[in-house]
């Protein structure tokens, strides 16, 4: 039996495979199921200041077994009234990591509070989605932006703040860098990549928006290379995010430097239960890569010797 | 995965129902929905109308998407996506089908397929008014007892189809009860069958956006519309949270279901 435990940020989690954000996240009854399921944690969707619709539909499309391609335009029930939500979860014992977005530093900073208000664990910045007019990508792909963001936030809650970082940059280590200088206290990466598809006979784009954010196996070596970067550059801990569909997946990560992983698509493709499985067999795999434990092995493929003998 | 498809025929079925037909090869059942897309407009679950080959979805007018699906004609290309959920079980010998509005839609289909296969099926059909009864001239073709209530009397008996569906249960053995409509009414209905230990099946509508059990649009309790249902057990719809009381709109706020102004059911959303 591996010990799957792992302290992220000062926070306690009784294993490293937390809920990303944006899936299953609108009601408390889902956020609850996804714990139930076995999740380590469960991140909300993001939350902004006043309840948005979204984009019109279609907002996602699938692309075989790559992933998804989704613009969905940060639709959220708004801060006012997404609170009865989170409590929800946390009745249920649920831990829950508060998403925010804003425009800016000061919209953040209050988001951020009111969040902190319901008893979350934690707090994760979303930076980087690519795909809401005004938001995402503009705050989330400067460092300066990300540097004042972080600090803002940082000061005006207690808890642990997480900085969700966009791969859609030609350096995320310096963004990472900079959250780190604002007082994040960890950073996840990534979040999804830009992308497009085009229906051919309709000769236009297939999701209402155009543009929309790639998610799932498709990215995985994007994640992994951010997150190796990322540990190269920051003492803060690291949370992988990006295409994790297995518990091997999540140990490449797990190798490159992260400390915890977030898991999203494969909620889709293989079901709630996919928590479940993805625990008992990391479980099974670190027993059998010789791990006695999930944090021995954070960030040991950066060690030239290795940290662990390998048999399998 | 996505396909196009192009509207072959256009029914206006009440002023306030519209069929749409289109060629679609992919295998479906009665019960499951698809992600109808119309370019530049938006994209919808639609509960499957017909089911075979030449497919069919009936819309009904809610808001402004609605009305610009029902607009669209012969010749107008669509993008499809599914279909999605799960069906009815066909095999119950004896069915009792109730229907609400445009709840008939996805019930019509269910009924013929189960009296193919050598059911008994009762339909009881309610609306707010006798133009706006949905597929009755369909399922009396198709073979089966039609009981019509309208809420003002015009046609049929006079209230709720609740009404009419309580004297049914009443006189007449059901292995089965089949209901979509507004979920007051299958509120309603749940209790009644439950009264008489007759299990109840409803498909049930919630706003929906990916239909991938991906987006928690769908949420109702533990479930997720698109994944776990359409159709549901009455049981599990009565602990649901929620059911009948409110549904999430674009955003994810709790709306509740507007108390009509005059008789009949609260209307659904979208």
């Amino acid at each position: 039996m591996a010990d799957l435990r792992v302290e992220l940020a000062g926070i306690p989690l009784r294993n490293p495979f937390l809920l990303a954000s944006g899936v299953w996240g609108e009601s408390g009854d889902s956020l609850r199921g996804a714990w139930d399921a076995g999740a380590g944690g469960v991140i909300t969707k993001s939350i902004g200041s006043a309840p948005r619709p979204g984009y019109p539909n279609p907002t996602v499309e699938t692309l075989d077994r790559w992933g998804f391609l989704n613009a969905m335009g940060l639709p959220n029930p708004g801060i006012e009234e997404y609170p009865q939500e989170i409590a929800i979860a946390r009745s249920a014992g649920a831990l829950v990591i508060g998403s925010v977005f804003g425009p800016d530093a000061d919209e953040f900073a209050a988001l951020a509070e009111k969040i902190a208000a319901t008893g979350v664990a934690a707090i994760e910045l979303n930076l980087s989605c690519p795909h809401a007019e005004g938001f995402g990508t503009e705050v989330g792909s400067e460092p300066e932006a990300v540097e004042e963001i972080t600090r803002a936030v940082v000061r005006r809650v207690k808890v642990p703040v997480i900085a969700k970082l966009t791969p859609n940059t030609h350096d995320i280590a310096a963004l990472g860098a900079a959250a780190e200088r604002g007082g994040a206290a960890a950073v996840s990466a990534i979040n999804t990549v830009r992308g497009l598809s085009i229906d051919l006979g309709l000769r236009r784009p297939t999701l209402s928006h155009g543009l929309g954010g790639l998610s799932g196996p498709a990215i995985r070596p994007v994640g992994l290379a951010c997150v190796w970067q990322l540990y190269r550059r920051l003492k803060i801990p690291i949370v992988g995010v990006g295409g994790i569909m297995t518990a091997d997946d999540a140990i490449e990560y797990l190798l490159a430097g992260a400390r915890a992983v977030e898991v999203g698509t494969a909620v889709a493709f293989e079901g709630i239960g996919v928590f479940g499985s993805l625990v008992r067999e990391t479980d099974r795999r670190l027993h059998e890569l010789g791990a006695a434990r999930w944090i021995d092995l954070v960030g040991a493929a950066h060690r030239a010797d290795g940290a662990a003998a390998a048999p399998a | 995965m996505r396909r196009l498809a192009r509207v072959s025929e256009r029914v206006e079925e009440t002023p306030s129902t519209v069929t749409l037909r289109f060629d679609d090869t992919t295998e479906a059942s009665p019960g499951q929905f698809v992600m109808v897309w119309v370019p530049g407009v938006d994209e919808i679950p639609m509960s499957l109308s017909y089911t075979g080959p030449s497919k069919g979805i009936t819309v009904k007018v809610m808001g402004e998407t609605s009305r610009r699906i029902q607009s669209i004609g012969v010749g107008t290309v669509l993008g499809l996506r599914g279909p999605y959920g799960n069906r009815f079980d066909l095999s119950p010998r004896r069915i009792l089908v109730v229907g609400g509005g445009s709840g008939a839609a996805v019930l019509a289909p269910a009924a013929e397929a189960a009296i193919q296969r050598g059911a008994d099926v009762a339909v009881a059909l309610g609306a707010t008014t006798e133009a706006e009864l949905l597929f009755a001239d369909r399922f009396r073709a198709m073979g089966a007892v039609v009981h019509l209530a309208t809420d003002d009397g015009s046609l049929g008996q006079p209230g709720y189809v609740t009404q009419a569906v309580d004297g049914l249960l009443g006189h007449q053995e059901f292995d089965a009860v089949w209901s979509c409509g507004p979920e007051v009414m299958m509120r309603k209905v749940i209790a009644s069958a439950d009264a008489r230990a007759v299990p109840v099946f409803c498909s049930v509508e919630r706003w929906m956006k990916c239909g991938l059990g991906l987006c928690d649009a769908c949420a109702l309790g533990r479930w997720h519309v698109c994944i776990d249902g359409p159709v549901f057990p009455g049981k599990e719809l009565m602990e649901a949270p929620g059911f009948g009381e409110f549904f999430r709109d674009a955003s994810g706020r709790r709306r509740p279901y507007r108390p009509s102004p005059t008789p009949g059911p609260p209307t659904a959303p979208s």
